[in-house]
């Protein structure tokens, strides 16, 4: 068995289609809206503001705090019951490490920039769907940064490499799957989020990160041209 | 012979190349990499001979020794009053720093009480953020009446324009009191009609701050707005 | 709050204005968009101004309650996402959630606008549970009015998930909507008080110094399904007349959205 042609039709280094927006939430100091085909994330960035408890405050630096957060409905079935689980707390810390290497808080000793998550629908690369709002939601809220973060999931189904994974690849049944999300600093290359599910080759691994990188440049565009397009001059 | 990546007044987003060769220099808002300049914000191009910057478009107000900024009481010491300057940091008013002298005995709240909105300088802030106000100088006070607003505090040197050229317009318009504070936020009084129009009017300067031609877009909104005819000669 | 700007807003409010140009009764544009989610059995993206909410349905198949054994289940909640509100804070939901959710859940409870009967598959062993979340994305003042909107149409927007007597098959929607009585479909309006003034759809702005509301749910004929009365401040019966009277007047606009 070989997985030769995707489930959507799509190439195997193609994403979904993608859409991009920044400054909807009119009450946060950034945000932004990334869609990837069905997954939908929803970013806020609220800060540099006061931390509460005092005790978690930095004299040195101000601190970067992120949350991830599935709505109750977004998901295909069962309902997700609200809260902070295992998974969510997890993806959370590594949404923070994954933006930390961009955003520069040295000037904002003692203080927090939160960012909140929010998925009002998935279809698998929710993480990554999640930290691409998040880097456009910071650069949107002011926050100093030498660079933004790109993410994609990339996949091994069968014995090919695809990239952005949707759930029906995820769920793949003639074959095995690897799950590998993967976020990118666009400037340096870097790779700032590196989980994976499944089962991998060391070479297949050097060619999803290689893969990651393309796809991740060109999301950075998209990234980019989103946050210009908020500044552009409107013909009355 | 270095290269320019980027025009004057373009907006750019973090990590973005800005000029390439090293008869650049980075000032605010951008940095080297090698050869490189890079942006580190979400900011205009602004190019000085050899000196690139980026002026920011967004970002909460981070205090600065100098600055007028309009502030809220929110707590009452021994000592003085603590005042939310729309920042990651409260800053503090003492005693001896309010307008007229005071003894110690006496009920703080006679003077600024919870709640009240009060004109005042930033006269030191320290490594850690600690600042200090005082209501000694020129147009400190407490603000009566009024309504309070709060804009983007990047785009505060538009909305008072040269000289304050652009809020005399707009108060000329209107016949509202306007101040302000070099924080973003802004008190208006006058009639309900016209301080609509004065809201519209600042509105509108944050929209299009970064496009070239406001005061005249701003004269012609304003005229348009209250039937009268603007002589911007006598504004200078 | 201080006095000084209290004056300020009455005496905008004298004269039968606010502080954004509107009258004292008149809502900002409100925008309602069915069927936004794909996952949800049924959803809706409903704007007021500034404010915007999401509702999501979702159905799962469950033992009925020991005292309505042919009857479905229904419940509303709210998620006050921090994302939406510099004033909100992540964790379980606070009090300001809960009446939210329980304002919204008892107009469609009590307006009996779900046929719940119908929702039974077996008496007494299987009846359709439905749980409709509204998740604020913005918050600019009167989350009430629009939670409501958003739940109620997310509930028309809703098609059951197929069920072959075992499992509920989420991916095959059939074509049936849920047993609503359209006649029956609340709208909620929530009238402030500020001063002696009435308002309707405070933006947050105006919430902070609301001295007391009154969130009025009426059904198509005119009739109160639901109330709740809310602020720090006391309402007299002449007042609660005027709000009703505000709510009717207000509800029969808001209903030609749905």
């Amino acid at each position: 068995m070989s997985y030769t042609k995707r489930n959507d039709g799509r190439k195997f280094d193609e994403t979904r289609p993608i859409e991009a927006k920044a400054g909807i939430i009119k009450r946060a100091d950034g945000s932004a809206y990334f869609k990837m085909g069905k997954t939908v994330a929803y970013a806020a960035v609220y800060g540099p503001r006061e931390i509460h408890p005092k005790f978690l405050q930095n004299p040195k630096n101000g601190k970067l705090r992120c949350f991830y957060n599935m709505m109750p409905f977004s998901s295909m079935g069962d309902r997700v019951r609200p809260g902070a689980n295992r998974r969510a707390k997890e993806i959370a810390m590594v949404t923070e490490k994954a933006l930390l290497p961009v955003v520069d808080l040295t000037e904002f000793p003692n203080s927090v920039v939160d960012v909140f998550i929010e998925l009002p629908q998935t279809d698998a690369g929710t993480r990554c769907a999640g930290i691409c709002a998040a880097s456009m939601a910071l650069a949107d809220a002011g926050i100093s940064m030498n660079g933004m973060v790109a993410a994609v999931s990339i996949g091994r189904v069968d014995d090919k490499l695809v990239v952005d994974l949707d759930y029906s690849e995820e769920s793949y049944e003639d074959g095995t799957v690897a799950d590998i999300p993967i976020a990118v600093v666009s400037r340096t290359g870097e790779i700032s989020l590196l989980q994976m599910d499944g089962e991998l080759s060391r070479d297949d691994l050097k060619k999803a990160l290689e893969m990651a990188k393309k796809s991740c440049s060109k999301i950075d565009k998209i990234q980019k041209d989103a946050l210009k397009k908020k500044y552009e001059v409107k013909n009355e | 012979m270095g290269k320019l990546l980027v025009k004057e007044k373009t907006i750019v987003t973090p990590g973005e190349e800005l000029a390439e060769g090293m008869d650049f220099l980075p000032a605010e808002g951008t940095f080297r990499d090698k050869d490189k300049i890079i942006s580190s914000g979400l900011g205009l191009v602004n190019i000085n001979g050899r000196i690139i910057k980026t002026i920011p478009v967004a970002g909460r107000y981070a205090p600065k020794k100098g600055d007028t900024v309009i502030a809220k009481v929110t707590n009452i010491l021994m000592s003085g009053w603590i005042l939310d300057i729309d920042s990651a940091y409260s800053a503090v008013l003492s005693v001896k720093e309010a307008k007229d002298f005071i003894r110690r005995d006496a009920d703080l709240t006679k003077y600024y009480s919870i709640g009240d909105y009060i004109v005042t300088d930033i006269v030191m802030v320290t490594s850690q953020r600690l600042v200090d106000a005082s209501m000694k100088g020129p147009g400190m006070r407490k603000l009566i009446g009024g309504r309070i607003i709060n804009v983007n505090c990047h785009k505060v040197p538009r909305i008072i324009g040269k000289k304050g050229s652009m809020v005399s317009m707009i108060k000329q318009a209107t016949d509202c009191s306007i101040t302000v504070g070099q924080n973003g936020v802004v008190w208006i009084n006058g009639s309900p009609e016209n301080e609509i129009i004065v809201v519209k009017t600042i509105r509108k300067i944050e929209q299009e701050a970064h496009i070239s031609g406001l005061t005249d877009r701003i004269k012609i909104f304003l005229e348009k707005e209250t039937n009268k005819k603007i002589n911007i000669e006598k504004v200078e | 709050m201080n006095n000084q700007q209290k004056d300020h807003i009455l005496n905008f409010l004298e004269k039968g204005i606010r502080f954004d140009g509107r009258k004292l009764d008149e809502y900002r544009k409100i925008k309602i968009e069915k069927g936004f989610s794909e996952n949800a059995e049924g959803s809706s993206k409903v704007s007021i101004g500034n404010t915007e909410v999401l509702a999501g349905v979702k159905m799962s198949v469950m033992e009925p309650y020991p005292d309505t054994p042919d009857e479905g289940t229904m419940m509303i909640n709210v998620e006050l996402l921090p994302l939406s509100s510099p004033n909100f804070e992540p964790g379980p939901p606070g009090i300001q959630a809960i009446e939210l959710a329980r304002v919204v859940d008892r107009g469609i409870r009590e307006s009996k606008t779900i046929d719940t009967k119908k929702l039974c598959i077996k008496k007494g062993e299987k009846v359709w549970s439905i749980i409709v979340d509204v998740c604020p994305i913005n918050d600019d003042g009167n989350l009430f009015d629009a939670s409501a909107l958003a739940v109620v149409a997310a509930l028309q927007d809703t098609k059951m998930p197929s069920y072959n007597g075992k499992v509920v098959d989420y991916k095959k929607k059939t074509k049936d909507a849920l047993p609503l009585n359209l006649k029956k479909i609340p709208t909620s309006c929530t009238v402030s008080k500020i001063g002696n003034h009435f308002i309707v759809d405070p933006v947050s702005e105006e919430e902070e110094k609301v001295e007391a509301r009154l969130t009025v749910e009426i059904e198509e004929d005119g009739t109160l399904c639901a109330l709740q009365k809310g602020g720090d401040n006391p309402l007299t019966a002449e007042d609660i007349d005027k709000m009703v009277g505000i709510g009717i007047e207000k509800s029969k606009e808001l209903k030609k959205l749905l």
